[in-house]
């Protein structure tokens, strides 16, 4: 199955190549586009070389499995259309390549331009190449993003930037109608198989939800090809580089919604709802695009509505659900794109030589640029659909089926006449085009002589030209059998007959080109006058602008409704986010509670009066804390350490020595920290406030009042009848019968955190890290507020006392401040580092442990700090307490992959017995270096936090007294420059 | 003794909750500290009380019914951890918004 691994290649290869193409320098323009014309010549030699396998109808698949039970494969399949659309895609973009190469100036950021372009052509063959129809609007999306994108390259022009969001506004918009209506298909279907969606097309068809999903299909592919009423982005589009327009806009991106009619077309057509829908907004769109079309002043914008118009022609094919009407819309497809790239090339020569796109500006240009004239003119002519170019044979076949239509008497006229009308729009605003720019007199008000541009990238036209008069002389030969292998994969092996010749004798459809060339001729003489006064927009409908509506729309979506929505559903207030949240939770924990809780089963643990009393001062601590709150900050954090050390009491009665030990160590080092903080906080003096609270705040007390002693009373109730029930079976025995066997330690609780759930606390201890340096960096541009700047004042106070005595210099009282709990401090570091290491030790046996031993080590440096101060301490110790946190993740990861080495999964651990000196047999796991990496983490990280705060008193005065907002370029003033 | 604790952990709640929903910054860090006393007592008391039956065994044949049951141990040695990182970010981002500001408003302007 090489070849189809070379499907997959096709789709990938664009991808990779845009990432290179990314990383190549600026000024690489020579390198990019040969990078871009390999992957486009990679894809176009494939995709030549796939062609037998097309052929009558043949598939081509590649599946590759990734969640089977949800139907969601990614496949890869190509038949004769997707084929037909590999070749546009890789053949166009092989001489828009080209192109680009020379349109684009060496001052644009070329990487970026070819990046887009090469993600943008991988996008594009993702979505003809999908056999899965959720794979297909993933792809379908990436179109719209990846065209965003390019469309707003020159995002220094706002007409690109409002161009770009309006494009991925309207199609992206659409895309999530398309993911809808896929979803529903494929409920409907059962499957996501593109192959065997297509195989369903009754089972669709008769299902009630078709007409749902018929809707959200064609909006998504109307938005993406511009079809009423969604054409107003396309000529938005146009502020891309022409590169860009020439390929989006002629044989992809907007070809992707009439890609879509027609590979759904087999499983949804022929139905009321389909035909009245697609026809009305193809036909729409081909007269009004077409009339439009006429009036434009920008070439670029001409071909825009040109091209709204012909896929507007494609629209009303595939509407009609005829078999050979889809043979046409098919042809056309390819037709269209060969013209209309080379029109928008020869779009792009003429604005890159003249310097404007302005048909008011140009004119006579023939005699200063004589082939490309040439070329842009045969090219028009095909678009206009003359005789012996390609354009006429599928205009041709659009007429014959408009004309043998038998449906009800107002379709039998609107169909022919509405087409032969955009026929002779067509000519017209053909005629416009060559005759406005390549005729008359010379061009006046030019800043610079125009001429011929450099023969390469003449280049692409000449082979689209070409090509355009190859199929239209000589159909059967040239474009027959590709054609033939794309019907077939859409219509059906009993396709009906088609004659591709170019002469098919006097009848109704050539009577109406007749009309309609002939009519398009005498149009433009009549209007002629008109033209020339150069007025911009269509008259009659030219003041519906669609961009205006589009824009008030969005406005009053995305920001008078949001806004609106915002006041009547949002607060920014916390408190009553935060009752909202309470008392959500409060009914959340209420709902199961409703059932009941079954019959009282334990019994009871014996009543101790020791631990109520330990309680009684617990409760009174908490409630006592939760008074002093708000105006005795110290008072209250002491009463919290109560409560925690009554909660720590509660973890050793009840057989939890290692929460015990933990508990008491980080409840000190909270209330250090705590401590450390309260400094910055503002002083608040108790006042007699209960006569002053005004009535709403009382409503409010009363409200949070209830609300805690239902939280408080909720709570009790919960924990007191699942403690008198008997606990279900539980994974608890698995790790006691466990730990011994398979982690190598006795300790289960440490056992379980290092070993059997050492992937969580690998992410506990990264959350630990992170919290630490986020701390730090807060910290780093900390600012105290104002009144918080000064001394505090109690060292006033002292200061004060020193300065009366004439002994005594200001500051000594401070320094002598605990003299001797100092010194014995100072020498209690060694035995607390002693303590640390014993904790650590004996964790994987005892209670103990990394974390426990790391919260030690850090008391031990915070103890440091207290008795010596910020400054004694760094001049003798050099803490590293990032270098900590790093160290102790990798050593973290690096024990847990460790056991890939010995092909074991992450985090796999070892154990075995080592007889160490002096103290014996001891089993060593490797658990135990993960330990220790926990270790040097929690060290790390809680040293670094509380140095990050202890530091604030050292730098903040001197932060203070820089101005209030620094810029990172301003210059300190003299005064302030030390 | 499971009345006390489930008293216990109710009042710490009462408490928590009351002071979360105050509007002083402090106010509120106490009062988280309270609940996660009152959480971390919960989740603890998921494995029922037991007394002298600490999960550290002997070695040897074990009879699981002797010990208690670690796993809210483990889950409750997390928490303890997780709170001490959320009130040292919370602290912080408290003396930033004050500096900030000018205010300890947990709104951060006074109304």
């Amino acid at each position: 199955m090489a070849s189809s691994i070379f499907l997959i290649a096709i789709v990938v290869v664009p991808f990779i190549a845009s990432l290179v193409a990314a990383l190549l320098p600026q000024t690489a323009r020579n390198a990019e586009a040969w990078l871009s014309a390999a992957v486009a010549i990679f894809g176009l030699a494939v995709t030549i070389w796939l062609y037998p396998q097309v052929t009558d109808g043949g598939v081509l698949r590649q599946e590759i499995s990734w969640i089977p039970e949800l139907g969601l494969n990614l496949i890869f399949r190509i038949d004769g259309f997707a084929w037909l659309f590999c070749l546009l895609i890789t053949g166009v973009g092989l001489l828009v390549v080209l192109y680009a190469r020379y349109y684009m100036s060496p001052k644009d950021p070329v990487p970026r331009f070819f990046a887009f372009f090469l993600a943008f052509m991988g996008s594009m063959l993702g979505v003809v190449l999908s056999g899965n129809l959720v794979q297909l609007v993933v792809f379908w999306e990436l179109t719209s993003i990846t065209s965003f994108l390019l469309i707003g390259y020159w995002f220094h022009l706002v007409q690109a930037r409002d161009g770009a969001r309006m494009a991925l506004t309207v199609t992206g918009l659409g895309g999530l109608g398309l993911l809808l209506g896929m979803l529903i298909i494929g409920h409907i279907v059962g499957s996501y198989d593109l192959d065997i969606v297509l195989a369903s097309g009754d089972l669709i068809k008769s299902h009630p939800l078709y007409v749902p999903a018929l809707l959200l299909v064609l909006l998504g592919a109307l938005t993406k090809s511009a079809q009423f009423p969604f054409q107003f982005w396309l000529p938005h589009a146009m502020a891309a580089p022409t590169p860009v327009s020439a390929y989006l806009h002629s044989a992809t991106m907007v070809k992707a919604g009439v890609f879509l009619l027609v590979r759904f077309w087999p499983v949804m057509a022929s139905t009321d709802a389909w035909f009245w829908i697609v026809t009305f907004a193809g036909l729409t769109t081909l007269v009004l695009g077409a009339y439009i079309a006429i009036f434009q002043t920008d070439l670029k914008g001409l071909l825009a509505y040109s091209t709204i118009s012909h896929l507007g022609l494609i629209t009303t094919l595939l509407g009609m659900s005829s078999p050979l009407a889809a043979v046409a819309a098919i042809f056309h497809i390819a037709n269209h794109a060969t013209f209309k790239a080379s029109l928008f090339m020869a779009a792009g020569i003429i604005d890159h030589e003249t310097g404007t796109r302005d048909i008011r500006k140009l004119s006579g240009l023939f005699r200063f640029m004589p082939f490309t004239a040439t070329l842009a003119m045969v090219a028009s002519a095909a678009m206009a659909g003359v005789p012996l170019l390609n354009g006429f044979l599928s205009k041709e076949m659009f007429f014959t089926e408009t004309a043998l239509r038998d449906a009800n008497p107002f379709v039998n006229l609107a169909l022919p006449v509405g087409a032969t009308v955009a026929g002779m729009f067509s000519v017209v605003y053909s005629l416009r085009f060559v005759h406005g720019v390549f005729f008359g007199p010379a061009p006046a008000g030019l800043d610079r002589v125009p001429h011929e541009p450099p023969a390469l990238m003449r280049r692409p036209i000449e082979i689209l030209v070409l090509l355009c008069l190859l199929v239209g002389i000589i159909p059967g030969i040239t474009i027959g059998p590709f054609l033939a292998a794309a019907v077939v994969s859409v219509v059906g092996p009993d396709t009906p007959y088609y004659s591709l010749s170019v002469w098919h004798g006097f009848n109704i459809p050539l009577a109406m080109s007749a009309i309609a060339l002939a009519g398009g001729v005498l149009l433009y003489l009549a209007l002629h006058k008109y033209l020339a006064r150069g007025i911009e927009g269509a008259p009659l409908i030219g003041n519906l602008k669609g961009q205006r509506i589009f824009e008030r729309v969005l406005v009053t979506i995305s920001w008078k409704w949001a806004k609106a929505l915002e006041k009547f559903l949002g607060t920014r207030r916390l408190q009553p986010q935060l009752a909202l949240l309470v008392t959500l939770a409060i009914i959340a924990a209420a709902i199961p509670l409703v059932a009941g809780v079954g019959p009282l089963a334990l019994p009871p643990t014996p009543f101790d009066p020791a631990f109520a009393l330990v309680w009684g001062v617990g409760i009174v601590c908490a409630i006592a804390a939760t008074y002093q709150a708000k105006f005795h900050r110290l008072v209250a954090l002491v009463l919290l350490g109560g409560a925690g050390l009554v909660t720590c009491v509660t973890f050793v009665w009840f057989s939890a020595p290692d929460l015990a030990v933990t508990q008491l160590l980080v409840e000190i080092v909270t209330t250090v920290l705590i401590l450390l903080g309260l400094r910055w906080l503002p002083k608040r003096v108790e006042f007699d406030s209960d006569d002053t609270l005004s009535r709403k705040a009382r409503v409010r007390r009363i409200r949070d009042l209830g609300l805690a002693i239902i939280a408080g009373c909720g709570m009790a109730l919960m924990s007191y009848a699942i403690m008198t029930r008997p606990a279900g079976q539980g994974i608890g025995d698995f790790f006691l019968e466990n730990s011994y066997k398979l982690g190598g330690g006795t300790n289960v609780v440490n056992v379980m955190l290092v070993d059997f759930r050492g992937f969580d606390t690998f992410g506990e201890i990264t959350v630990l890290g992170i919290v630490a340096l986020t701390v730090f960096a807060l910290l780093r541009r900390f600012r105290p507020a104002s009144d918080s700047i000064e001394k505090p004042e109690q060292q006033r106070i002292q200061n004060a006392f020193d300065d009366q005595r004439p002994d005594r210099n200001s500051g000594d009282t401070i320094n002598e401040y605990l003299m001797i709990p100092a010194v014995i401090m100072a020498w209690l570091f060694p035995v607390i580092i002693v303590l640390a290491l014993y904790i650590f030790m004996r964790g994987h046996d005892q209670p103990g442990g990394g974390f426990a031993a790391g919260i030690v080590m850090s008391i031990g440096f915070i103890l440091q700090y207290m008795a010596g101060g910020t400054r004694w301490v760094e001049e003798r110790l050099r803490i590293l307490p990032v270098r900590w946190i790093g160290m102790g993740l990798l050593v973290a990861l690096a024990t847990g992959m460790g056991s890939w080495l010995f092909g074991y999964p992450f985090m796999t651990t070892a154990f075995q017995y080592a007889e160490i000196p002096f103290i014996g047999r001891v089993p060593m796991a490797s658990a135990l270096i993960f330990d220790l990496g926990v270790f040097t983490l929690v060290v790390g990280a809680t040293v670094l936090i509380l140095i990050a705060l202890a530091h604030q008193s050292v730098r903040a005065p001197r932060a203070s007294r820089r101005p209030a907002i620094v810029r990172e370029d301003a210059s300190p003033k003299p005064e302030e420059a030390r | 003794m499971e009345l006390i604790l489930a008293i216990a952990v109710g009042v710490l709640t009462t408490c928590g909750v009351w002071l979360l929903l105050r509007p002083r910054t402090f106010q509120v860090i106490v009062g988280l500290s309270l609940i996660s006393y009152a959480v971390n007592l919960f989740i603890f008391s998921m494995g029922r009380l037991r007394i002298d039956a600490a999960p550290v065994i002997e070695g040897g044949v074990i009879d699981p019914a002797n010990y208690t049951d670690p796993v809210p141990q483990a889950l409750v040695l997390t928490a303890i951890v997780i709170s001490f990182a959320m009130t040292a970010l919370f602290l912080v981002v408290l003396l930033a918004a004050r500096g900030f500001t000018g205010t300890d408003h947990v709104d951060g302007r006074e109304r």
